[in-house]
């Protein structure tokens, strides 16, 4: 629980700050430092029981399906690095406060910083691989913000997309390995990995598994060849640098290795794949180091040079190495910080970090002069600071190694890059402080307040004290050490003093030579610009930039803008899966009893085959397109009359009815003809995608029907009469069986024609609505609205009325219901919008089209929600029964009420459609409603306008 | 029975499909009705075919054998509703869009 508490703390903190910036910038960075103490001083209470040697844990399931747990373990490797993390992180608090002035949004800053820190917690502590990599991926987004924090500059935003795009791709490579991991060790807790290495290292997955981890962590630890971005990531503020990409971050990859290391370590693969990494890694960010003008490039790429060191040591596999890079880690953070921070103080003061702008600040600023030469004599390796004593002991430990049958390679290559660090280091130093003071410094600079420099004076005292007593660090390694290694170690003591060693004469080797190269800086600079000097950013722009391209030829080519193509792609595709799963499944014809075919039933299919023909070859005609639509449609309501479906032969033939008005008053506003149309090719292709749809799907219907099946409906028909009190089991079903799902329809009927009116609406004003007027083929016929259709129309409306009653009445016994009633009375009211016209009809309407289907739905709902009274789930009906009167025997369902509700939402959601079409064919807002039983059409001039007026005076 | 009911189905799809990939709005749509006309008969068929066996309860009668399946006729009957609905607002759609762009071709502007 605690550990816990120790890793959400800094997620917690960093909460505030963007609002306590209000309070001054001292509140704000008070507040990042409380919630970073509070951390670090539980985090030291668990120590002692760590330094006994327990292993405090603690866990709940968090998705236990997929093995992730919230689980946290302390040991000695984490501890060390959780104080790491937040010993510096304490620090960098306090130096960002004078280091970012008022310009700089502070809380918005120390809120990115307080995420890094609990996220780079969350890895040291985590004890689950999963939950690893989610902090994981949180330190690559942290940083990307903390990179990207001065977002005007541009190489701050490159920058942080460079560093994205390495670390957040070697994450995704880190997932796939910890996942391989996970499945060869059977569990994705780390203690448990952690006790099967031989299984690990004996399974087939494990090279795999090994490039994709390695593949991670070099790209986070910055090593050869994805060293390029850690230089780029310096566009950030100095805090973040000395933060991130000295002591924390980048030894994430370091701490994985690390932590990885009794599961990984040992192989012939892991040692011919890290340590020649980590060598070559050294070697080159060293020799680019020298040769950086600028402070903090020089100080990045010496970071790359230490993380090779690192690796390198972590990769010779022995126990000795481990313990020298754990001390190594911990002499580099102490070093290392304080350069970034003094190189940040003298940007601050003299306002350039350029080398060839500065120098002799050791009389200008004694203070910061003194921190960093004795921070910059340790990175050099200098004897009695502690950079010394693990450069020693990397120097010792890589003269035993042998590498591929040699055993002087690894040894002088050691010592080279031992010898370049020196080479740096001197160049460092002596051109930035020493030498005499110059007029020319763009500010004249003078030592930093004091909140400035404490934090490098703080960590510049373990550099000296361990520099000169080795055995304070003693404890601290030993630990962490055997957490590294997973076990006890052999015999040990720091020392500084280990008699003649051949180390010891390799240290002397690379302090001599470097200083040999720092004089000879000149001639060593010409033979730097004489050899191949690839520039990553370069390189890597223009990967992206041919990504980029690839990826717009395929989006170009793809993404054509023709829905045509869109939709043939995507039938095609359908049709593809239904091929394959066709060949796949018997599909002959089978063996139940066909049944017979009489002539009507030919004749029927005759005519929709020829009518279907006739719409694909004369579709150019549309209104004889429409036509044959509809007969298609008369003969499949009449097949369903045939075939025992007697509900579904009425709703079909009203729907006809509804749909065909519809597309008539559509044809209005479209082309009559269609255009010819273009492309054999396209043709060929649709024309092989038709027929093998067509094909598969009466192959799929005849291998179906041909079958004998079980079906769920003898429940639906047993239940019926007694569960439903209806005998017409479709209407039962769809109002009380199914009536959520009717429920759910009527909702999409009523969205549908509330869509309809929105759009229409819209349409009907502004430059849509003028286009479309104009395209409206001026033909109109002589008589609109003819007088004996209007008549009839009118005499027809109570009878249609009386109809849809009686349907609906029926309905839960009969064939009928509130569908097809529904229906029925949107024909009655259509017919008369058809035969006065739109403004007539739609002025004596009562009834508000919207208001109908909301109050459908509401009846429908409230329906349903009545069964709760009595404590029965939604929807679930009851019934008895009423005699009325003529009509006879009625059953009075409460599904009765609920079909209420269906109905009035069907005549709502066809009358809205259709009399929003109708409008705007009509314009009415245009033209005065008239008085007379009809509209009024403007005739042409010397027409039959007086028996109109005739007509309207004999109405009135 | 079954052959011919097949057979009709699969032209009435085929038809549908050919006159969906279609570059005129007023054919998308005719495609889309002839489509939802074959996808109404062929969920209806799973049913199995039957004459005279209406699924309307005669008195004492609750042998399913003795009606043909209701619940395929069921799910047709409320799709035939949402597709009168769908082909109306998709009707709208085109013609919105035509008066917006001056184009019937489904892409909004004549092809090039």
């Amino acid at each position: 629980m605690k550990l816990a508490l120790i890793t959400l703390l800094p997620f917690l903190g960093a909460v505030f700050p963007v609002f306590s910036i209000r309070y001054g910038r001292n509140a704000c960075a008070a507040l990042a430092g409380a919630f970073t103490l509070a951390a670090l001083v539980l985090l030291l209470g668990e120590a002692p029981a760590v330094y006994r040697g327990e292993v405090p844990a603690w866990g709940v399931d968090w998705l236990a399906p997929v093995g992730l747990r919230f689980s946290f373990f302390l040991d000695g490797l984490g501890l060390f690095f959780a104080t790491l993390i937040l010993g510096i992180g304490l620090l960098i608090i306090l130096y960002a406060r004078f280091y970012l002035d008022s310009r700089n949004p502070m809380g918005v800053f120390y809120t990115y910083l307080l995420l890094f820190q609990g996220a780079m917690v969350g890895i040291a502590l985590s004890n689950n691989v999963l939950m690893m990599l989610v902090f994981w991926e949180l330190t690559s987004l942290s940083s990307f913000l903390l990179i990207g924090y001065w977002r005007h500059l541009p190489e701050a935003r490159q920058g942080a997309r460079m560093a994205l795009a390495v670390t957040g791709g070697g994450g995704l490579c880190l997932i796939a390995g910890m996942l391989l991991l996970g499945h060869i060790a059977g569990s994705y807790e780390l203690g448990e990995i952690l006790a099967r290495g031989e299984v690990v290292k004996a399974s087939p997955l494990y090279a795999p598994a090994l490039v994709l981890i390695l593949l991670g962590a070099f790209t986070k630890s910055a090593q050869f060849p994805f060293h390029f971005w850690l230089p780029h990531a310096m566009a950030a503020p100095t805090p973040v640098s000395a933060y991130l990409h000295s002591a924390t971050m980048v030894k994430a990859g370091v701490f994985l290795l690390a932590r990885l290391w009794p599961v990984l370590a040992g192989t012939d693969m892991w040692f011919m794949v890290v340590t020649p990494a980590g060598l070559v890694t050294m070697l080159v960010g060293a020799w680019i180091a020298i040769f950086k003008d600028d402070l903090k490039a020089l100080l990045a790429f010496s970071t790359v040079s230490h993380l090779g060191l690192m690796v390198m040591l972590l990769g010779f596999g022995t126990h000795m190495a481990a313990v020298a890079c754990a001390f190594h880690i911990l002499n580099h953070a102490t070093f290392k910080a304080p350069l970034f921070m003094s190189a940040g103080i003298v940007d601050h003061e003299a306002h350039t970090r350029d080398i060839r702008r500065l120098g002799g600040l050791v009389t200008l600023m004694p203070i910061t002069a003194t921190l960093a030469l004795i921070a910059a004599a340790s990175m050099a390796g200098i004897p009695l600071l502690n950079g010394f004593l693990s450069k020693e002991m990397m120097l010792e430990e890589a003269s035993h190694t042998v590498f591929a049958g040699t055993t002087w390679l690894v040894p002088v290559l050691a010592t080279l890059g031992a010898l370049l660090s020196v080479a740096y280091s001197a160049r460092f130093a002596v051109r930035t402080f020493l030498g005499p003071v110059r007029h020319d410094y763009p500010h004249h600079p003078h030592d930093p307040p004091f909140g400035m420099w404490l934090p490098v004076a703080v960590l510049v005292v373990p550099v000296i004290a361990i520099g000169i007593l080795p055995m304070l660090a003693e404890p601290v390694i030993t630990r962490t050490a055997m957490a590294i290694v997973g076990g006890p170690l052999p015999e040990f003591h720091l020392a500084l003093w280990h008699g003649l060693t051949p180390a010891l004469f390799m240290s002397l080797v690379a302090i001599a030579g470097g200083a040999a190269l720092f004089a000879a800086f000149d001639p060593a600079d010409r033979l730097r610009r004489s050899l191949p000097r690839p520039e990553a950013k370069r390189l890597f722009d223009s990967v992206i930039d041919a990504l980029v391209a690839v990826c717009r030829r395929f989006i170009d080519a793809s993404h054509t803008g023709s829905l045509q193509a869109y939709a043939g792609a995507t039938i095609a595709a359908v049709v593809t899966v239904g091929l394959v799963a066709f060949f796949d499944a018997p599909h002959a014809a089978g063996e139940r009893t066909p049944m017979p075919v009489n002539a009507t039933a030919i004749l029927a299919w005759i005519l929709v085959l020829g009518a279907t023909l006739a719409v694909i070859t004369c579709h150019a005609n549309r209104l004889l397109a429409l036509v044959l639509t509809s007969v298609i449609g008369l003969v499949v309501s009449l097949s369903f009359l045939t075939l025992s479906a007697p509900d579904l032969a009425l709703t079909q033939i009203s729907v006809e009815v509804v749909t065909t008005i519809l597309l008539l008053l559509a044809l209005n506003l479209l082309p009559k003809q269609t255009a010819p149309e273009k492309g054999l090719g396209i043709h060929l292709r649709d024309g092989a995608v038709a027929i093998v749809a067509g094909l598969g799907i009466a192959g799929i219907a005849y291998a179906v029907m041909t079958r004998d099946f079980s079906t769920i409906s003898d429940f639906h028909i047993a239940q019926s009469k007694p569960g439903g009190g209806g005998t017409n089991v479709v209407n039962v079903t769809l109002v009380d069986f199914r009536g959520y799902d009717t429920f759910g329809e009527i909702i999409v009927l009523g969205i549908a024609a509330l869509t309809i009116f929105a759009l229409l609406d819209n349409a009907l004003r502004g430059a849509a609505a003028r286009r479309l007027d104009a395209m409206r083929q001026g033909e109109e016929a002589k008589d609109a609205h003819p007088l004996i259709l209007v008549v009839a129309t009118r005499v027809l409306l109570p009878l249609a009325l009386t109809v849809a009653v009686y349907i609906f009445l029926r309905g839960h016994n009969q064939p009928g219901g509130g569908f097809i009633a529904g229906l029925i009375v949107s024909i009655a009211f259509i017919m008369q919008y058809i035969a006065s016209g739109y403004a007539f009809a739609a002025e004596r309407a009562r009834v508000n089209a919207q208001a109908l289907i909301g109050a459908g739905v509401i009846i429908a709902g409230l329906t349903g929600i009545g069964s709760w009274f009595f404590d029965a789930p939604f929807l679930t009906s009851t019934f008895g029964h009423l005699h009325l009167p003529v009509i006879g025997d009625v059953e009075l369902a409460s599904a009765m009420g609920f079909d209420t509700g269906v109905f009035l939402t069907v005549i709502g959601a066809v009358m809205l459609s259709l009399s929003q079409i109708a409008r705007v064919e009509q314009r009415a807002e245009r033209e005065p409603v008239p008085e007379g039983p009809m509209d009024n059409r403007p005739q042409p001039v010397g027409g039959d306008a007086p028996a109109l007026t005739a007509t309207q005076g004999a109405a009135k | 029975m079954e052959l011919t009911l097949a057979i009709a189905i699969g032209v009435l799809t085929g038809s549908g499909v050919w006159l969906i990939l279609r570059p005129r709005t007023y054919q998308l749509v005719i495609g889309l009705s002839l489509l939802s006309y074959a996808v109404n008969l062929f969920i209806f068929a799973m049913g199995r075919l039957r004459v005279g066996a209406a699924p309307v309860l005669a008195d004492g009668v609750t042998n399913p054998a003795d009606y043909a399946d209701p619940v395929p006729q069921a799910l047709v009957l409320t799709a035939i509703v949402i597709g009168f609905a769908t082909t109306a607002l998709l009707l709208v759609v085109l013609l919105v869009s035509r008066g917006l762009t001056g184009s019937d071709h489904v892409d909004g502007r004549e092809s090039r």
